[in-house]
């Protein structure tokens, strides 16, 4: 399984029945695969729709339904559409129970960064800034390395995209949780030590029972 | 009562350095027929107000492709990389909003508010330069209420006095947009005789112009 699968399966079992869920684009979008069939779960996206179902083919395109990436994608049974507006109540008002969001960097007080390189690549925000401060569980799922660099670090770098927002860490290496004491290793590969994970880790990590990871 | 208008004349409506709020996401809800027929104008000095800078080749995109565009106020631009490199030569001036302060910020120019409170943004570059309020122990930042000379928007049904539905997610930016300019041009799939009332989203009184030609 590679490091992408193994973060959006685990990911998958923080999603509880009735929760609704954003999904961003990324890795956080494979994690619809591994959604358990008992728990039921209500995909938002930003663009305007509830129940998002899969991408569409050439039997059933829709050129006015498309997923937040662009692509043509389909409605399941018993979801809507709405306006941005409302798309942003749910997202803003705290009426979304889990976002789960890719990022550039993510700090052990929670920090996120995630929207712009300062001079080599400014692609925006777009809903991101929204998701983090209005989602009542915040996910951030990315691969534990860039290169030689760790993502996971004692402090962001780049520009914020939300400030002490992230609850939840995962990586193909480790789960992290962010508490009010600090960041927590809590569960780990389980082909990879605890001392590995400290290694590819810049931020400051405790710990005190670390599972393994389901991989 | 006709709010038909042909090309001609909606091409009048287009007049040099005013502001244009675009419908649509990812171009999926934008009259594209209606970018064309800026395009063909080559009127320029234009301050281009959508949630996204398009693709090279679709949607605002064009406009911009064209050099028509002196300013883009969005919230993402990373599927056109030539905004991002017209950005970063100085020739496109870029305004980036998180989405959800982006669509507030449009609701309350149309609905005669001076802005709205947001605590999205808060810690991050955003509230450079911002206003921000404390209400009830919570901060806030100001996000100032903008509209536009023209919105030129996507439905899909509509009657001949503009009651406007539309389609999957491509209803997304669009109703608010309706409210909140002072000439509002709908390009629209199909006029009907009659809409039922509960179906009716954008209320005709919104839309002064309608053109035919939308997916």
């Amino acid at each position: 399984m590679d490091a992408k699968q193994i973060i959006a399966k685990r990911i998958a079992k923080e999603l509880k029945d009735g929760n609704l869920v954003n999904l961003g684009i990324g890795i956080p979008t494979i994690v619809a695969n591994y959604i358990p069939s008992d728990v039921e779960v209500f995909l938002q996206s930003e663009n305007g729709i509830i129940g998002l179902g899969p991408l569409a083919d050439d039997t059933n395109i829709d050129y006015n339904l498309t997923n937040p990436s662009g692509q043509y994608a389909t409605v399941l049974e018993h979801g809507m559409f709405f306006d941005t507006s409302l798309s942003f109540m749910m997202i803003r008002g705290g009426h979304l129970d889990v976002t789960v969001l890719g990022a550039l960097e993510v700090d052990q007080e929670g920090s996120i960064a995630s929207w712009i390189i300062p001079g080599k690549l400014v692609p925006g925000m777009g809903g991101s800034m929204d998701l983090v401060t209005g989602a009542k569980k915040v996910i951030i799922a990315t691969t534990h390395m860039n290169k030689e660099e760790s993502k996971i670090k004692e402090k962001c770098s780049l520009p914020l995209t939300g400030y002490k927002k992230a609850n939840l860490i995962v990586t193909e290496l480790a789960v992290m949780e962010v508490r009010s004491d600090g960041l927590y290793l809590i569960e780990r590969h389980p082909d990879v030590s605890i001392e590995e994970i400290i290694k590819k880790t810049d931020a400051k990590l405790k710990y005190d029972q670390v599972r393994l990871m389901e991989v | 009562m006709n709010k038909w208008i042909d090309k001609k004349a909606f091409q009048k409506l287009i007049k040099e350095g005013q502001s244009i709020m675009v419908g649509g996401f990812l171009t999926c809800g934008t009259p594209e027929l209606l970018i064309d027929y800026i395009v063909e104008t080559n009127i320029g000095n234009l301050t281009i107000i959508c949630n996204d800078a398009g693709y090279p080749n679709k949607g605002v995109g064009k406009l911009i492709a064209n050099h028509q565009v002196k300013k883009l106020i969005a919230t993402h631009i990373g599927t056109n990389p030539d905004a991002g490199k017209l950005m970063s030569e100085g020739s496109l001036e870029v305004e980036l909003i998180p989405q959800g302060t982006f669509i507030e910020q449009i609701r309350a120019k149309g609905g005669g508010l001076g802005g709205i409170l947001t605590p999205t943004g808060l810690h991050t570059p955003v509230e450079i330069g911002k206003q921000k309020i404390t209400i009830d122990g919570k901060e806030y930042i100001v996000a100032e209420a903008f509209g536009a000379d023209l919105a030129i928007i996507n439905g899909y049904y509509s009657d001949h006095l503009g009651n406007l539905t539309y389609s999957g997610t491509a209803r997304n930016f669009n109703p608010m947009m309706a409210t909140a300019a002072d000439k509002v041009v709908a390009l629209i799939h199909e006029e009907v005789e009659n809409i039922d009332p509960e179906h009716v989203i954008t209320p005709h009184v919104f839309v002064d112009f309608i053109l035919g030609g939308a997916i």
